[in-house]
């Protein structure tokens, strides 16, 4: 029987494929749009509003504590990088984020989901109408601390950067495949504590390039400065 | 965890297109979902009965299928599917892949009755 909905007429039972050739006397009607189709095309707006301005966007994504706003601080160390960045940032309650951000003097905006456990590109549309970008061409975007629904939602960014900090654990990668496998860059944080938590680099290199075989990969530490320059490098890239 | 978001795009996309078809009632949903799509599937369907209730769609069917992820080569151009993340090509053993199958996340179908005629329009 169908645990689902209790007919019994399943032929090929179990997760992999619920289907059932009833018939209900009804009429089926073709849909084919995904469940995203909205987010899609505020997302498609989005970029749009980026292109036109000429603004690199880029998507900050990596479990809670992983250094998210401790790299975009130490990034907002760089004077240059301080005259280009605006950032949005996205948590479920407060705005010590935007705060712990804003005295780098940047343009910041905080966007606070409520209990949504990630940004949608209908919340940055309309941070982006708050935020004075005032000829600002970088955007990070950070992303509530979450290592599974964010990576579903196109924000309308231009590039992806997932966080992984070595006090996470090398396997991450291999237990939350999809985030990782749609980075284009992946980070590595918190070097300095490599040697204290018994870090294995060649497991976690192993495991990032099997989820994610073509991104780039920088180590580095946002609380020692340590690696930054490499990220400062991609950051300003032009493409 | 986001489930209940797509529940509702999805309740609300079946709503409208059952409106266009005149339909007074939804008794199906078909869903397509990838293995790597980042969705639980039982979590969806659960929160798309919950919030159905109230609407035309209520105590509709909701049937989905999964796709296994797949993926094609590079290099050579081979499409293969993939349980884990061994993406190693096996007709030229390259890791060069992209990924082709296995994040959808759609309704493909929603199964309607009692649509109205033209003549019952008419009428």
């Amino acid at each position: 029987m169908c645990d689902h909905c209790g007919c019994e007429l399943v032929t090929e039972p179990g997760h992999h494929y619920h289907d059932h050739d009833h018939d209900h006397g009804g009429q089926v009607v073709d849909v084919r749009q995904s469940l995203l189709t909205q987010n899609q095309r505020l997302a498609e707006r989005n970029r749009g509003f980026f292109a036109g301005r000429g603004v690199r966007s880029i998507n900050i994504m990596s479990s809670p504590g992983s250094g998210k706003t401790a790299l975009i601080e130490r990034t907002l160390q760089s004077p240059e990088m301080a005259n280009r960045i605006a950032v949005l940032v996205g948590d479920l309650a407060t705005d010590n984020d935007a705060q712990r951000i804003g005295v780098a003097g940047v343009p910041v905006t905080q966007i606070t989901t409520g209990t949504a456990c990630h940004l949608d590109a209908h919340m940055v549309h309309h941070a982006l109408e708050k935020i004075s970008l005032n000829g600002r061409d970088l955007l990070l975007i950070e992303n509530v601390g979450n290592l599974v629904c964010p990576a579903s939602f196109d924000l309308g960014e231009q590039h992806r950067v997932v966080l992984l900090a070595v006090t996470e654990g090398e396997d991450k990668p291999l237990k939350y495949p999809v985030i990782f496998q749609s980075a284009d860059v992946v980070v590595v944080n918190k070097i300095d504590l490599a040697e204290a938590v018994g870090y294995q680099r060649d497991r976690a290199m192993e495991n990032i390039r099997k989820v994610a075989p073509r991104a780039t990969i920088l180590e580095l530490s946002a609380q020692t400065g340590a690696g930054v320059d490499a990220w400062l490098k991609w950051l300003g890239r032009d493409d | 965890m986001h489930e209940l978001g797509l529940a509702q795009q999805t309740l609300e996309m079946a709503l409208r297109i059952a409106r266009q078809q005149q339909a007074n009632r939804i008794v199906a949903f078909q869903l397509k979902i990838g293995d790597w799509s980042g969705v639980v599937v039982e979590a969806l369907a659960f929160a798309l009965t919950t919030i159905s209730k109230d609407t035309i769609a209520e105590g509709a069917d909701i049937r989905w299928q999964t796709i296994p992820p797949a993926v094609r080569c590079s290099t050579c151009s081979q499409e293969y599917e993939v349980d884990t993340y061994n993406y190693a090509c096996p007709v030229c053993g390259t890791e060069n892949v992209d990924l082709c199958r296995g994040q959808e996340m759609e309704l493909l179908t929603i199964e309607v009755d009692e649509c109205a005629t033209i003549a019952d329009v008419n009428s």
